[in-house]
């Protein structure tokens, strides 16, 4: 089973990645753009094969190590 | 008094802390990541700066889950003095042993200059060696020091004392222009700049020195 996790900065957290991203839009001409925010998605191949504890696992990694949770959410898909 | 320095792969300023160390007359025994125990009689664990592990997935976060870090985490939580530079301030947030997280600078840009620091506070064992409100100088290496803290903590570090510096020029975005900050016991402390680049006179200035051997001072008669 493969697992897709997404880490994003929280909201409020300023991203300023994001905002040189957002003006570089802006100087290509691509305008209305209001707001960008860049994070990261981490794939993993699982041996699991029970959807429910993949999740679980998956979650555990995330507190642990994929996120870290002061300044970022996730959220994990399985795929 | 004896001092542990901790490596890890990409660690590069462990030499710069151990030395800074020994010149205050600290006997320092260098530490390895796969190690698990702490060598005996350790009274003082120095995180040093660099790239520990690439700064893959975060900066600090995976020297954080090495192997010795349960052992820096068990040693402050029975009290014992813990000190990050740079990176390793990185690694102590990623611990949860300081409050809040490093972000990428606000330019965007890795910057390396010496700055102004302020001391904030001479209520530690780090700091001691300072005046309240006097400005030092030393050098700041990073990328990643934007320091973020949400208002509730933000709140705390100041009602409690534990600001130990500030910037005179907040270079990289820091929430309340914070370059370091001390633990609820005020025994742990993570900052960005780096004391041991500043720390004797071939150096441009020594004004770091006095962290270090307030340090030893202290520890040696405690």
């Amino acid at each position: 089973m493969k697992a897709r996790v997404h880490v994003m900065l929280k909201n409020g957290v300023l991203d300023p990645q994001g905002e040189a991203v957002r003006h570089a839009l802006g100087s290509l001409g691509f305008d209305g753009v209001e707001k960008v925010r860049q994070g990261k998605v981490i794939e993993l191949e699982l041996a699991e094969t029970d959807e429910a504890q993949a999740r679980d696992t998956v979650t555990a990694m995330c507190e642990k190590l994929l996120a870290n949770t002061v300044i970022e959410s996730y959220s994990v898909e399985l795929v | 008094m004896h001092a542990a320095v901790i490596v890890f792969p990409g660690s590069n300023c462990d030499r710069d802390l151990a030395v800074a160390l020994e010149r205050a007359g600290a006997r320092v025994s260098m530490v390895w990541h796969k190690d698990t125990e702490m060598p005996a009689g350790v009274d003082f664990i120095g995180v040093p700066g660099g790239f520990s592990f690439g700064d893959y997935l975060r900066c600090g976060a995976i020297a954080a889950n090495s192997p010795i870090c349960r052992s820096v985490i068990s040693h402050a939580n029975k009290g014992g003095y813990v000190f990050g530079v740079c990176n390793g301030f990185q690694i102590l947030t990623e611990t949860g042993l300081l409050p809040g997280a490093l972000l990428r600078n606000a330019a965007l840009k890795y910057i390396c200059k010496p700055v102004g620091l302020k001391v904030e506070t001479a209520d530690s064992i780090y700091t001691g060696g300072y005046d309240k409100g006097q400005v030092i100088t030393v050098p700041i290496a990073h990328h990643d020091g934007n320091y973020n803290v949400d208002a509730d903590n933000l709140a705390r570090l100041k009602g409690e004392d534990r600001v130990a510096f500030t910037y005179t020029d907040n270079p990289n975005g820091s929430v309340a222009d914070i370059a370091g900050v001390l633990s609820e016991n005020r025994r742990v402390l993570g900052m960005m700049p780096h004391p041991e680049r500043m720390a004797e006179a071939l150096h441009g200035n020594a004004e770091g020195a006095a962290l270090f051997s307030h340090v030893v001072e202290q520890l040696v008669h405690a």
